[in-house]
């Protein structure tokens, strides 16, 4: 579990980077929170710096849009699914809790 | 239609195939590709493949479930040598022909070489092949490397290398590199990211000849200068691949000419991506060979323009640690000032910055160091206004 900030430092429409390995991004999404991997699984891009509209974030560099929900991209050019991760808000902080990738498993 | 053919098989053609599928089209669809690979990404070929980062299989635009998916017949290594317009046949190198209903025109570009003898040591990078053979030259211990050419690709290239530890210089005609692009005042805080990297920048000479006889060992320059090379990448543009195409009908200008929809004279024919030239302009955009596609698959199943494509022109480049992004259309006659982060010593401040066109109090483009999410704000909004404008338009 990683604190990553306060919930009032996070206002809606905002995202923030966490510097994991590899990266996390967490969204505000109207009020939701989720965390979901910080690089667009088309190319080298940070989604923190994408833009929000609603559950869905668009990456900065190409445009591939991803359904923060699910990690699913719901347009081209991404193809493949971001991870997703667990948020909990305790006293007030926003923690991750980061999911064991699901490729690693035997 | 029952059968549409796909000449070409990197990015424009593989969009204008998921699109025919996509929009409805259920007939035979052939996809002929001149390289015998699958279609693959060109942008990481001057950047992360080039340095190792990436492998090939972070290259590939599709995978099998989609190959599935759109159920294409795949010519590949088989180069497009005509088109019979009469019954909108398709001649392969390899004496095959295709008839086809229509026809999608993805050629693509083929990049210049300089003249004179074939020399080991030289390169150009865009396509995969030239990729792996410059990689493999790269990897075996410390080059003198000149690039020909400080454009993009020469840029990315030129960081590339002096980042695997090469020593390198580029070589560029003009006095400033970008300057088309970017202005002069923008062109030369992206000069200076050259320097950021520890390469050499030549500017205001062109090439005279590459020394060598078998191998290259160097590049005479038009003042006198000679620099010596064991690499030579040349990076001095692309031309459109039409040549396929002289015999028929098709009017031919630095492209396929098209309309603003992406069909040419025949209706039955529409041309996307780096070989189209539509409504007058050919964009060598990874952005417009995706946005193409779409409309122009459109227009050829119903049989006659019914849609437009005018996307905001969109680049970006990454170079040194450095990733400009630019979107609009810029005249020579707009000013331009840093909206946000610094300029130090006439190079981009740590943070970047963001730059604005600017005409009659209007932004008309936008230049981004490092500054994505302001860029995507503006670009945005650069795109409503354009579109707000189209639909003004009597």
């Amino acid at each position: 579990m990683i604190p990553v900030c306060r919930l009032d430092d996070l206002p809606a429409g905002e995202s923030v980077r966490v510097d994991t390995a590899p990266p996390i991004a967490v969204f505000n999404a109207d009020g939701d929170l989720y965390a979901v991997d910080d690089t667009c699984t088309h190319q080298d891009a940070s989604l923190s710096e994408g833009w929000l509209e609603g559950c869905l974030v668009e990456c900065p560099l190409h445009a591939a849009s991803f359904d923060l929900r699910t990690g699913q991209p719901t347009c081209l050019p991404a193809r493949r699914p971001l991870g997703t991760h667990r948020v909990t808000v305790d006293d007030g902080v926003i923690h991750v809790h980061v999911a064991a990738k699901e490729d690693t498993a035997a | 239609m029952r059968t549409v053919t796909v000449v070409g098989a990197s990015l424009s053609g593989l969009y204008a195939a998921r699109e025919l599928r996509a929009q409805g089209f259920d007939g035979r669809l052939v996809i002929v590709g001149d390289e015998p690979h699958r279609p693959y990404d060109r942008p990481p070929l001057s950047k992360d493949f080039l340095t190792g980062r990436c492998g090939e299989d972070r290259l590939a635009l599709s995978d099998a479930e989609e190959s599935a998916e759109l159920d294409a017949e795949w010519l590949l290594g088989s180069r497009a040598r005509g088109l019979d317009l009469r019954d909108r046949t398709v001649l392969l190198n390899n004496g095959r022909t295709v008839s086809s209903d229509g026809v999608v025109i993805a050629t693509g570009a083929s990049a210049r070489r300089l003249p004179g003898p074939e020399l080991a040591g030289v390169h150009t990078l865009r396509t995969l092949d030239d990729a792996r053979a410059l990689r493999a030259e790269l990897t075996t211990g410390p080059r003198r490397v000149v690039v020909i050419g400080g454009g993009f690709v020469g840029s990315e290239t030129a960081s590339s290398c002096a980042g695997l530890g090469h020593d390198v210089t580029i070589v560029e005609a003009a006095p400033l590199p970008l300057v088309p692009q970017l202005g002069p005042e923008m062109a030369a805080l992206c000069a200076a990211l050259h320097r950021r990297g520890g390469v050499d920048l030549v500017t205001g000479t062109g090439v005279a000849a590459l020394r060598g006889t078998l191998t290259v060992t160097g590049v005479e320059l038009s003042d006198g200068r000679l620099l010596p090379a064991d690499v030579v990448i040349v990076g001095i543009g692309a031309t459109p691949n039409t040549g396929w195409l002289a015999g028929s009908t098709l009017a031919l200008h630095d492209g396929v000419l098209c309309d603003d929809g992406c069909v040419t004279a025949l209706p039955q024919v529409v041309a996307v991506g780096d070989v189209a030239r539509v409504g007058g302009t050919r964009a060598e955009h990874w952005t417009s060979a995706t946005e193409q596609p779409r409309i122009a698959v459109r227009n050829l199943l119903v049989g006659h323009t019914v849609e437009t494509c005018r996307p905001l022109p969109y680049f970006w480049s990454d170079q040194y640690g450095a990733r400009i992004q630019f979107a609009g259309r810029r005249l020579d006659t707009d000013t331009v000032r840093i909206a946000e982060g610094t300029v130090t010593d006439g190079a981009p401040g740590e943070d970047g910055f963001l730059a604005l066109y600017e005409r009659e109090g209007r932004t008309t483009a936008v230049l981004s160091v490092d500054r994505p999410r302001p860029f995507m704000r503006a670009r945005r909004e650069l795109a409503r206004y354009a579109d707000a404008m189209e639909a003004a338009a009597p």
